[in-house]
């Protein structure tokens, strides 16, 4: 048995997606997108094309539920599978798009630099309970407007996992979409076998950017996976109830599917988000806060009644460094994100609002991952009944450490967490030198680097990948790259 | 040479059977015991103990490897008359009178064993004069004891105290070990070395014996 936590009933379920469905086709969405307005304008939704506003049909909502898969899988950047987000799977990636890097000798957080997203990509590679990477940080060394496609440029030459990202333009996209054509050979190829999933963010409350808008369409005729990130922030840009905060969740992720399904049948999509509880005390909007993951839950379950596979942004922490506030919001993120069965649980390595991420704070939450990806396999019988001849055993030889029932089952039942998880005994702590958490990860950290062997793409494709990013470069007036290795 | 190799990568895996057979096969080969022992099986062994050291491997892997290795040395024993088979040295080791726990003290029998030395279990509860007449009788280089509680920790000192009287203090090295004890308190009471847990109990014997 799986375990598992539900937050709603069935009943309020269906009452929160019906109370969504009239947001949509009675106050409708802000859309500033020409292409979409008329695209549901031709799907029989009414449009004010001066106000940009659309009102949506229940017939809209209806068709793009039936074309939208249950699941999909994404695969590495060498074709093989690596998630599989279905069913109440789950899978890890880290958090995204961080402005700041906590910097572990000075303890301070300053703006990451190529040097930093490099470490990152290839710490990922060893981090064995994170399926995915994303572009988990803006790199600070290179034009603004080439920041989002340069991460996504940086993680597919240092690390072979598939990627969650996005774009901050429209412009962006092109070269983002040709980069992974130049790892899979064909666009076919790629909508077989999907390497990326792209973040689309409508602007709470009910409204769609130009940007945000174009990037659902653009992903569409790619067939590239989305995932919706709505953000109703209770309280503030959304009700304060947090049921009130779901519907509003609901609509604003129904009517982002609707942009998807209606351009492209069948574009693999996934019910994710990144709302908040709002801090009214500080003005912020804390991703560690119990009510925050509640909502992260309780809309996995709405998506998870629409036959959809889902995300959240859950899993990370408010706190500034790598302390136990760091620890106790992350671990309790992950655990209830597994127990919830949310598909792709994003969050790993961020700190402070999804503001700062930190490479000692990744190989911890690895650790927490993988004991949440144990807790979810649950507790089931293995080889325990009848039980009389294991505990002859035991009472024969006293212990049971070569028993072969042991060796058989030691590695699959009990998780070894690595060396940043303390558990030795205090005397043995102190001879390995009293260390904190923050040395104990720093230490993984630069053992994991040291180990590092280079992803295996042909070299063809890895001199693609560089000749699309200079050119990207040059296009915004840069001489040239800034050194990755 | 080929087959030390595959004895040495049989002991790693716990292989119990094809280190024997192996072990036999290169008799056959007309290789020296001594070779054997310490270019296959010892050299194993000691990859086993770096691995268990980084956290690699887990301890039932060791004991596997260990029990292979016997496993080894049982063929080679015959042929060896006149040489020297490595002998690890004989711990006496128990649970001090008053105290009934005893998973610490057997761990650390079951990874003395697995590591060579021979090992006599007194139990639990012992009373201070068997743990010195126990290593007289068997000429033991290491006396072992255990306590969990403050109010039996005493009795570790009364140990060291008829070591002393009975003139095998300083031959016969003393070891202690449980939750509430420290260095600083084996150092206080005259004990020579404290162990905080197996592993160390393991390396620290090794150190008062000059056992390698």
């Amino acid at each position: 048995m799986r375990p598992s936590v539900r937050f709603l009933t069935d009943e309020l379920i269906q009452k929160i997606i019906d109370e969504a469905r009239s947001l949509l086709c009675q106050l409708g969405v802000e859309i500033h997108n020409d292409t979409v307005l008329s695209l549901l304008g031709d799907h029989g939704a009414r449009v004010d094309q001066a106000k940009n506003h659309v009102w949506f049909t229940d017939d809209i909502i209806d068709k793009s539920l039936k074309s939208a898969p249950d699941s999909f899988k994404l695969y590495d950047t060498l074709g093989e599978e690596a998630v599989d987000l279905s069913g109440f799977n789950s899978n890890f990636t880290p958090g995204s798009t961080a402005i700041n890097i906590l910097d572990a000798q000075s303890n301070k957080i300053r703006r990451p630099l190529t040097g930093d997203y490099v470490q990152y990509a290839k710490l990922m590679t060893a981090m064995n309970h994170i399926a995915s990477q994303s572009t988990a940080m803006i790199p600070s060394d290179v034009h603004e407007k080439i920041s989002d496609s340069y991460r996504l440029y940086l993680s597919l030459m240092f690390c072979e996992k598939p990627v969650v990202t996005g774009t901050f333009t429209i412009e962006a996209f092109d070269i983002m979409k040709d980069m992974q054509l130049a790892i899979r050979g064909s666009a076919k190829q790629l909508a077989d076998k999907p390497l990326t999933v792209f973040s689309a963010c409508p602007t709470s409350p009910l409204k769609w950017s130009d940007v945000t808008s174009q990037n659902l369409l653009d992903c569409a005729q790619w067939k590239i996976p989305v995932e919706y990130i709505s953000m109703p922030l209770s309280g503030f840009m959304a009700p304060v109830t947090l049921v009130g905060s779901i519907i509003q969740h609901t609509a604003e992720t129904l009517s982002g599917l609707a942009i998807s399904q209606l351009s492209n049948p069948g574009t693999p999509v996934l019910y994710g988000g990144s709302p908040a509880i709002f801090d009214i005390r500080y003005e912020t909007t804390p991703m560690g806060a119990i009510g925050t993951m509640m909502i992260d839950c309780a809309y996995n379950e709405i998506g998870k009644c629409l036959n959809l596979p889902t995300q959240a942004y859950i899993g990370l922490a408010d706190a500034k460094q790598l302390d136990a506030q760091a620890g106790l919001e992350s671990s309790m993120g992950a655990t209830l994100a597994v127990l919830a069965g949310i598909n792709n649980i994003s969050g790993p390595g961020m700190l402070d609002f999804e503001s700062c991420f930190s490479l000692e704070k990744l190989v911890l939450d690895n650790e927490i991952c993988g004991m949440t990806s144990r807790m979810a396999r649950g507790i089931e019988p293995k080889e325990d009944f009848p039980s009389q001849p294991l505990f002859e055993e035991l009472l024969k030889e006293q212990h049971l450490l070569i028993a072969d029932h042991t060796r058989r089952y030691l590695k699959e039942e009990i998780y070894f967490p690595g060396p940043t998880i303390d558990r030795a005994n205090r005397s043995r702590w102190q001879e390995e030198g009293s260390t904190t958490l923050s040395e104990r990860a720093h230490r993984e950290v630069e053992r994991i680097l040291g180990d590092y062997k280079p992803v295996r793409l042909d070299e063809k494709t890895m001199a693609e990948l560089i000749r699309l990013m200079e050119a990207e470069a040059q296009r915004y007036g840069m001489d040239g790259l800034p050194r990755a290795t | 040479m080929e087959i030390l190799n595959q004895i040495s990568a049989s002991l790693q895996e716990g292989d119990t059977a094809a280190v024997a057979k192996l072990t036999g096969q290169a008799v056959k080969q007309k290789l020296a015991p001594k070779e054997i022992l310490d270019r296959g099986l010892i050299a194993g062994m000691n990859v086993v103990g770096q691995k268990f050291k980084s956290h690699e491997i887990f301890l039932p892997d060791v004991l596997l490897a260990a029990k292979a290795m016997y496993a080894g040395m049982d063929v080679l024993k015959p042929l060896m008359t006149g040489e020297s088979l490595p002998t690890m040295g004989t711990v006496v080791i128990g649970t001090v009178h008053g105290d009934l726990h005893d998973i610490g003290k057997n761990l650390v029998a079951i990874m003395l064993r697995g590591a060579g030395f021979e090992v006599i279990d007194l139990g639990k509860d012992v009373p201070p004069e068997r743990f010195v007449d126990e290593a007289e009788k068997n000429s033991a280089q290491v006396i072992g004891m255990s306590a969990l509680l403050t109010t039996t920790m005493p009795v570790m000192e009364k140990v060291v105290e008829l070591a002393k009287d009975r003139g095998i203090y300083g031959k016969t090295k003393i070891i202690v070990g449980g939750a509430p004890l420290s260095a600083d308190y084996a150092e206080e009471i005259g004990a020579d070395a404290y162990c905080f847990d197996g592993i160390s109990a393991v390396e620290r014997v090794k150190d008062l014996t000059g056992a390698k």
